[in-house]
C-alpha cells in the first residue's frame, strides 16, 4: 500500500476522490480551503469555488438529485450561512451520498468566533464523524458516502484546525468502481418538500437516527482501547491524541462519529470505569448526552470551555500542575502582529477614513487588519456582508449630525458572498450611507482564491469576470465611482463627495492585491528616505507600512528609512509625507 | 533519543520558508520508517506574523501538538522568534538559529524595542547553541532564498538520517530548476 504524508485537507480530498465524487463546491474558509484546492488536481472531479456556502450546499444537493456523489466543504461559520438548505436537505435524503465537511476553529487562529459545530449534527439530524489524524480523515470522508446512501441522509465530517492543518501519514487506496451513472429520476414525494411530503419524511429522519445510533454500537470507529487501572476517557477527534499523551494508561472509548451516540457501547463502557472522564474541546457535547443517560463523568467542571486544548492544557485539568519551564524569559518581548502587505490596496483608503472621522462598520477579510493599530479604522466587525447591512441600521437610527460619518467597507469576495442583498436592501430603503467595495481582484485573506469576480475558475479556466459596477447600477446605485486606491488626493476626494451625498452611495476602489499571482499586482522600484529632507514627524508611521522602519539612533529624533526589501513602490508614504522626503531610489 | 518521541519546533515569521523546511524534513521522517506528525497555522497568522511548525516523529506519536516545554530541538529562522519559543524547550534541549532580524512593525514604528543580544542571551541559556549566518551561506550556494535549506543541513547533523534520505526529500519537494542551489545549500550548512 503506498503512503504519503498529508494535511487533513489533503487526506479528505483523497477520500472524496477514492469514494468517487464527481461534484465539489466550496467557499473558501480557513481552515478549510486546501481541500477545494487538492480535489481540483483529481481526474474526474469538477471541483469550483461557490460564491458562498449555501450555494455550495445547493450545488450538491442538486448533484446527489441527480444520483451522483458530491463533497462540499466550508469553514464553521459558513456552515451557518448553509444551515437553510441543510436542515431541509436531512429531510429530503440522498440520491447520491453527499459530505459536508465543516472545519472549526478552536483556539481562533483565523476566525471571528469559536462555534462547535458538532451542535448542527443534532439540530439537523444527520450523524457526524470526527477524525483524529490525516489517515481517519482520508478513512471517515470515504466510509461517510457509504452511510449517507446506506441511512438515506446528508452526513457531516467534523475537522478542526488541527487536523486540517496537521500532517500525519495516510494509506492511499483505489478509487471505487461501479457506482452508477447520474442521470435524471422524478421523485416528488421525496425531492418536494411540501408541507404535506415534509410532514411523512419527519418520523422516518427521527427513526434514522435511533437507526444510525444501534449501528454505530458495532461499527470499529468506535472503539474501545483497553488500559490498566479504573480510569476511563470518552473523546474524539483531536482531543484524543491529547487524551492518549497524557492518559497513557486509561481506557479509551475513542468515538469516531459523534452523533448520533452509540449509547449501548457508551453504557458498557461507563460500566467499567470507576472514573470517567469526558475529554472534548470547546462545547460539552458528549458530555451532556451522556449525563443526560444518567452517567456520571467528570467534563468541563476541569476542561476548559473556551479555546483549543493542548496536552498541557488537558494535564493542567487533570492534575492542576503548570508545564515545567526549564529556560523562562527575563523579559517582555514586542509582539509581531499580522499586518497588511507592502503596497497593499486597502492601505490609503483606510488611511483616509480615518482621517475623515469616519465610523467603518466593516466585515471580514485583509482589510479586517485595519482595525489595528495605527490604522485603527474600523469600528465593527461581525461576519461577511454585515459592513453594509450594520451601516444601514446604524444610519437609520443616528441624528443627522452623525448620519455622515457611517461607512459600510467590504472586499469584492464578501460583497459578493452576502453583500450583494446588504446593498439591495440599502438602495430600496434609500438610506443615505456610503459603501466602499474593496475590489483587489482575488479573495485574499484565505490565501488568494478566485472568484465571480476574478475572471478565472479554481481550475485556472478564463471565465466570465463580473461586472462590479453594472452590478451596482442594476441595484439602483445612482451615486457610483470607481478610484484607484493608490491616488491619494482621489480617494480623498471621492469620499468626501459619497460623505456628503444625500442617497447611497457606492465607491468601487479598484487595484490587484500585491499577492495575486497572474501578475496582475504592479510592482514599481522601491523608494527612499532622503536623510536631509526627513524632519522626524513620523507621519509616514501612521499608514502602518512594514517597509518603513524607523531609525531610532539617526538624528536627534530618529528617521525612517526604507527597507527596500519589502517595497514595493506603492508610493503611499510620499504622498503623505509633507517634506517630500520620499523618492525613488534612482533618483537621487 | 531513539525509542520515544523527538520535538523540533520550527519558528519563523510568515514568508521565510519555513513552509517547505517542515515539509522537507517530514518527508525524510517518514522515508526514514518513522511515524511523524507536523502541525502549523494558516491564515491570518500568515501576514508577516510569528508562526511555528511542529514536527515530532518516533515509533508512535499522538498529539500533533508538541507537548508544552518538551521541545528537544528548537530550529529558530530568525532571532526574535528563536528566543520567544525558548521556554518550549526541554532542559539540555538544543538550539539551531539562524543569525537574522526580522523587525516587527511595533518597532519600525518606534513603540516597542528589538531585544539587545539575543545570540548571546540563547548561548547563556543554552551552551551549545548553533547560531548560523544562513543568509551568508545562502548567498554562496547561489541564492538567497535558500536560507532554508541551509538550517536544513544544520539540522540534519543532529539528526542521524541516511544522507539518500535527505537527498530524496529535497528532491520531492524543491522544483527542478531550484534544485542544484538548494542541494549546494543544504550541504554547505551539513558542513558548519
Amino acid at each position: 500500500m503506498t503512503k504519503a504524508i498529508f494535511s487533513g485537507n489533503e487526506a479528505i480530498a483523497r477520500g472524496a476522490w477514492e469514494a468517487g465524487i464527481k461534484i465539489a463546491s466550496a467557499y473558501p474558509g480557513t481552515p478549510s480551503t486546501e481541500i477545494l484546492e487538492n480535489l481540483v488536481n483529481y481526474p474526474g472531479v469538477d471541483a469550483a469555488w461557490a460564491p458562498n456556502e449555501k450555494v455550495s450546499l445547493e450545488v450538491g444537493i442538486g448533484a446527489s438529485f441527480g444520483g451522483a456523489r458530491s463533497l462540499v466543504t466550508m469553514k464553521h461559520v459558513g456552515l451557518n450561512v448553509a444551515a437553510d438548505p441543510l436542515f431541509t436537505f436531512s429531510y429530503i435524503g440522498v440520491r447520491g451520498g453527499l459530505v459536508l465537511v465543516v472545519a472549526d476553529d478552536p483556539e481562533m487562529h483565523s476566525s471571528q468566533d469559536e462555534q462547535d459545530s458538532r451542535n448542527y449534527a443534532k439540530f439537523a439530524k444527520v450523524p457526524m464523524f470526527e477524525p483524529a489524524d490525516s489517515e481517519e480523515a482520508r478513512v471517515f470522508t470515504r466510509l461517510a458516502f457509504e452511510v449517507s446512501e446506506q441511512f438515506d441522509t446528508p452526513v457531516l465530517l467534523r475537522s478542526t484546525t488541527r487536523i486540517s492543518h496537521g500532517k500525519s501519514i495516510v494509506n492511499l487506496e483505489e478509487q471505487v468502481t461501479g457506482l452508477p451513472e447520474p442521470c435524471l429520476k422524478r421523485d416528488p414525494a421525496k425531492l418536494v418538500m411540501l408541507p404535506g411530503n415534509a410532514r411523512k419524511r419527519h418520523p422516518l429522519v427521527e427513526q434514522r437516527i435511533l437507526d444510525l445510533e444501534r449501528w454505530g454500537c458495532s461499527q470499529p470507529f468506535n472503539r474501545i482501547e483497553e488500559g490498566v487501572g479504573e480510569v476511563g476517557v470518552i473523546t474524539s477527534g483531536i482531543s484524543y491524541q491529547y487524551a492518549k499523551e497524557v492518559l497513557p494508561e486509561a481506557h479509551v472509548l475513542k468515538l469516531g462519529m459523534v452523533y448520533p451516540l452509540p449509547k449501548e457501547l457508551i453504557r458498557s463502557f461507563a460500566a467499567r470505569c470507576k472514573t470517567l472522564y469526558v475529554i472534548e474541546e470547546l462545547d460539552p457535547f458528549l458530555e451532556e448526552q451522556i449525563r443526560a443517560m444518567g452517567i456520571a463523568v467528570i467534563g468541563k467542571e476541569i476542561f476548559p470551555l473556551c479555546g483549543e486544548l493542548t496536552p498541557g492544557r488537558v494535564k493542567k485539568a487533570l492534575t492542576g500542575a503548570e508545564p515545567t519551564v526549564a529556560y523562562p524569559l527575563q523579559e517582555l518581548l514586542p509582539g509581531r502582529p499580522p499586518a497588511m502587505c507592502p503596497g497593499c490596496s486597502h492601505r490609503g483608503v483606510f488611511h483616509t477614513l480615518k482621517q475623515l472621522g469616519a465610523f467603518v462598520t466593516g466585515d471580514i477579510g485583509c482589510y479586517t487588519l485595519a482595525a489595528l493599530p495605527p490604522l485603527s479604522a474600523m469600528d465593527s466587525c461581525v461576519c461577511m456582508g454585515a459592513g453594509i447591512s450594520n451601516a444601514t441600521g446604524l444610519t437609520k437610527v443616528l441624528p443627522a449630525a452623525e448620519k455622515s460619518k457611517v461607512v459600510g467597507v467590504m472586499g469584492d469576495s464578501t460583497f459578493l458572498h452576502t453583500g450583494i442583498n446588504s446593498l439591495m436592501d440599502l438602495v430600496y430603503n434609500q438610506v443615505p450611507a456610503t459603501v466602499l467595495i474593496l475590489d483587489n481582484r482575488i479573495t485574499a485573506m484565505t490565501g488568494r482564491q478566485d472568484n465571480p469576480g476574478s475572471g478565472y475558475t479554481l481550475g485556472g479556466v478564463s471565465t466570465t469576470s463580473l461586472d462590479l459596477e453594472a452590478l451596482c447600477r442594476a441595484l439602483g446605485v445612482r451615486h457610483l465611482q470607481t478610484i484607484d486606491p493608490y491616488d491619494l488626493p482621489l480617494t480623498r476626494a471621492a469620499l468626501q463627495e459619497a460623505l456628503s451625498t444625500q442617497e447611497p452611495s457606492v465607491i468601487i476602489f479598484r487595484r490587484t492585491c500585491m499577492l495575486e499571482r497572474r501578475g496582475g499586482a504592479e510592482r514599481r522600484p522601491p523608494l527612499c528616505v532622503d536623510p536631509e529632507k526627513c524632519v522626524s514627524c513620523k507621519a509616514c508611521l501612521n499608514i502602518g507600512c512594514p517597509a518603513i522602519e524607523w531609525q531610532v539612533e539617526a538624528g536627534p529624533k530618529g528617521k525612517a528609512v526604507v527597507n527596500r526589501m519589502l517595497c514595493v513602490g506603492c508610493g503611499l508614504c510620499r504622498q503623505v509625507c509633507k517634506f517630500d522626503a520620499f523618492g525613488a531610489a534612482d533618483e537621487k | 533519543m531513539k525509542n520515544k518521541v523527538t520535538n523540533i519546533l520550527l519558528a519563523g515569521v510568515g514568508g521565510q520558508g519555513t513552509l517547505l523546511a517542515s515539509e522537507v524534513l517530514s518527508e525524510a521522517l517518514m522515508l526514514a520508517g518513522h511515524e511523524v506528525k507536523k502541525s502549523e497555522i494558516h491564515g491570518m497568522s500568515q501576514r508577516g506574523g510569528s508562526v511555528t511548525s511542529h514536527v515530532r516523529f518516533g515509533p508512535k506519536v499522538h498529539s500533533p501538538l508538541i507537548p508544552e516545554g518538551a521541545t528537544d530541538i528548537l530550529f529558530g529562522f530568525e532571532l526574535l522568534e528563536t528566543y520567544r519559543n525558548l521556554p518550549e524547550l526541554r532542559a539540555g534541549g538544543m538550539v539551531i538559529a539562524n543569525d537574522l532580524k526580522i523587525i516587527p512593525t511595533t518597532v519600525g514604528m518606534g513603540k516597542d524595542i528589538y531585544p539587545a543580544d539575543i545570540p548571546e542571551k540563547i548561548r547563556a541559556a543554552v551552551p551549545g547553541a548553533k547560531v548560523i549566518n544562513g543568509l551568508e551561506l545562502a548567498q554562496q550556494a547561489g541564492n538567497a532564498r535558500t536560507v532554508n535549506v541551509v538550517l536544513l543541513g544544520v539540522l540534519a547533523n543532529c539528526l542521524e538520517l541516511d544522507e539518500q534520505i535527505w537527498l530524496a526529500a529535497l528532491r520531492k519537494q524543491v522544483p527542478e530548476k531550484f534544485l542544484a542551489e538548494n542541494l549546494r545549500a543544504f550541504e554547505l550548512g551539513q558542513n558548519c
